[in-house]
């Protein structure tokens, strides 16, 4: 396990595209991510699922420093990644890396496969020449790769094992985090189980911290410790992974999880569960109230008049939602 | 069961590469009764997606080919048909709808018109009678304020919503079979549940025979009557959805199933790896001559490397490709 403090914390983050002035008067404002709060405790899986649109895939980049923040703070142990710039900031990326969804256009087509791994130590000058050759043949061991493909090129490898390049890549520079945005979506079934029985591997033996982005709640029910549901901008519901799935109290979350088909499930029983209608509003044109009021089966009066906060209401379990009022 | 409504008897279909011939449906067969949903499953290049193709008369040639075998409409072959006679039959007594919907749809023409085009080119009818039928079918699949909806073209609309002008062109002409590819894929998990209940609806209310192909054993269980699982351009295992499902022989539906994290309702508080299925499927240019599954196989005995085992049944109309799990052999 990794001996530094390296807890993630994200507090107010929001991040807007847009506004400002277009030929002919404002460009809209994009409510990407609308006031983001949550930590995550070193060497822990935290996962954040959501539809298109949600924000979900924003936040990750906002903490990669991707994006642009609008406000709010993150921090990465004693670091503030959200403070830094420049040479400080490429100097901190070390500690953080990312994976990416689509193995196919995130590896550069004519670069080698030891070379995309061993780019960011080159570009970060850890090590002599030797050592970052040593450091890569060992990442690929390490991902499940055999040293000496890595003199191929990309598309002579398989979209798993393509995947397993990026988190090669990932852990070249030891990183204590790792944001992985839908790491698996991409690959057929078979091939999801090994790159997350790998992740999982990683995890235990290098003390890694994962933010993990996914719209699959199988794959989140499986690898997450923690779990945040966003909706339009922000989180509406949090909690450990096994009280969201036995008692979800936000009835988008519901929704989400009655929407999932099931092995367990059949023709029958399918009928009886909670169905949104339409489709998400647009991050443009917020409502007053709460962002779920439109599509939600149990909307009363007061959901459109102001949004509910995010408030804790059983232990380690927050939700945004007028219903779950007490009052 | 009543007499299948279509059948795939037999069909192989070649594809010349540069890495030599690739056999890329091995003697499939299937049928499908009215008003039954059979479903397709299997990982990217099994050839589900290639089954639908060849039903439809749209396997690419060259470089691909249907070599042998027969599809049946009602008893009529649809194999030969001239390219005429295929585009009466397309559209009009099977329809399809893809994967990706934005691409499928043409952006210069409104879904109104799209969905008009059918039913003039196929029944003949007044410009003004097919744009009636197209918010008709708009209607039917429920997107709201059809006769606005119509003037729309597809950019103006949202991924669910052009899935559901997709199966509205489909559907417009009544056909009697429905080829759905990954209707999903490309959509949110709220929004595939309104399009699975849509076509669960549709198929109840008309009738209609679906071929739903999908790698979503949970879209499965929910939806298909039948199930047949394909591994390498071969059917390996196929038979009701409950059978299959609670006793699945082939050891790849095993894997299939067992690999996918479910979703539960009560997950266990400790986390066991996932089963894996190892390697990955073989290149369709060199098979050999044993079992395609066996290099990845777990219970693999020493004839699976000797000889393709045939698809045979068991219990129930119960039909799998393996030597394991027909038996009669000293494992």
């Amino acid at each position: 396990m990794s001996a530094r403090n390296s807890t993630l914390t994200v507090e107010g983050l929001k991040v807007h595209f847009g506004g400002g002035r277009a030929l002919i008067g404002t460009r809209p404002t994009v409510h990407a991510v609308d006031g983001v709060s949550f930590s995550v405790p070193a060497g822990r899986t935290f996962g954040i699922v959501g539809e298109s649109g949600s924000g979900k895939t924003t936040t990750a980049l906002a903490i990669m420093r991707l994006v642009p923040i609008t406000a709010g703070r993150v921090t990465l142990g004693d670091t503030t990644i959200s403070d830094l710039d420049g040479e400080e900031l490429r100097a901190a990326r070390r500690q953080f890396q990312i994976v990416f969804q689509d193995p196919y256009s995130s590896l550069d087509p004519r670069k080698r496969a030891g070379e995309i791994v061993r780019e960011p130590l080159d570009l970060m000058k850890i090590g002599t020449r030797a050592e970052r050759d040593a450091k890569v043949a060992a990442l690929f061991e390490q991902v499940g790769l055999r040293p000496e493909q890595r003199v191929l090129f990309p598309h002579q490898f398989s979209g798993g094992q393509r995947q397993r390049l990026g988190l090669a890549r990932a852990l070249s520079t030891e990183p204590d985090l790792i944001v992985c945005d839908e790491p698996v979506s991409a690959l057929d079934v078979a091939i999801q189980a090994q790159i997350l029985n790998l992740m999982t591997r990683l995890q235990r033996d290098l003390g890694l911290t994962y933010l993990f982005i996914s719209h699959d709640l199988g794959v989140v029910q499986h690898i997450c410790d923690e779990v945040a549901v966003m909706y339009l901008g922000q989180i509406v519901e949090q909690t450990d992974r096994v009280t969201l799935f036995t008692n979800p109290r936000h009835p988008y979350t519901k929704a989400l999880l009655a929407a999932v088909p099931s092995v367990h499930g059949n023709k029958r029983d399918r009928r009886d569960r909670i169905r949104l209608k339409g489709d998400p509003p647009s991050p443009v044109n917020l409502p007053t109230g709460c962002r779920f009021a439109s599509r939600c089966p149990f909307v009363e009066d007061r959901c459109h008049l102001s949004a509910p906060p995010l408030v804790e209401r059983g232990i380690g379990h927050s939700v945004a939602c007028w219903l779950d009022d007490p009052a | 069961m009543s007499a299948p409504l279509l059948s795939v008897e037999e069909i192989v279909v070649d594809f010349r590469t540069r890495a030599g011939q690739a056999r890329v449906l091995d003697h499939v067969s299937l049928n499908i009764a009215e008003g039954e949903i059979l479903g397709i499953v299997g990982e990217s290049g099994c050839g589900k997606s290639m089954t639908a193709l060849s039903i439809m008369g749209l396997v690419p040639n060259p470089p691909g080919k249907v070599t042998s075998g027969a599809i049946r409409l009602e008893g009529r072959d649809l194999v030969g048909l001239s390219e005429s006679e295929l585009c009466a039959v397309r559209g009009k007594d099977i329809g399809m709808i893809f994967q990706e919907p934005m691409s499928s749809l043409n952006p210069v023409f409104t879904v109104g018109e799209q969905i008009a085009e059918s039913v003039r080119l196929h029944e003949g009818a007044s410009p003004r009678a097919a744009m009636a039928r197209a918010v008709e079918m708009l209607r039917a699949v429920e997107i709201p304020e059809p006769e606005m909806r119509a003037k729309a073209y597809p950019h103006q609309l949202s991924g669910g919503m052009r899935q559901r002008v997709m199966i509205a062109i489909a559907l417009a002409c009544r056909p009697r079979v429905l080829i759905a590819d990954e209707p999903t894929t490309a959509l949110d998990a709220t929004v595939q549940a309104q399009i699975f209940d849509l076509l669960q609806d549709l198929q109840r209310e008309t009738g209609t025979a679906i071929i739903l192909i999908t790698h979503d054993m949970g879209a499965i269980a929910e939806l298909a009557d039948r199930v047949a699982v394909m591994y390498a351009g071969r059917v390996v295992e196929q038979g009701a959805v409950e059978t299959v499902l609670s006793n699945p022989e082939h050891p790849y539906t095993r894997g299939l199933i067992a690999c996918v994290p479910h979703l539960v309702p009560e997950p266990p508080m400790v986390r066991e790896p996932l089963l894996e299925i190892p390697g990955m499927v073989p290149a369709l240019t060199d098979l050999g001559r044993g079992c395609a599954f066996a290099p990845r196989c777990r219970e693999r005995i020493a004839r699976c490397d000797e000889a393709k085992p045939p698809l045979e049944a068991g219990a129930d109309a119960h039909l799998a490709a393996c030597w394991v799990a027909r038996g009669g052999v000293p494992a």
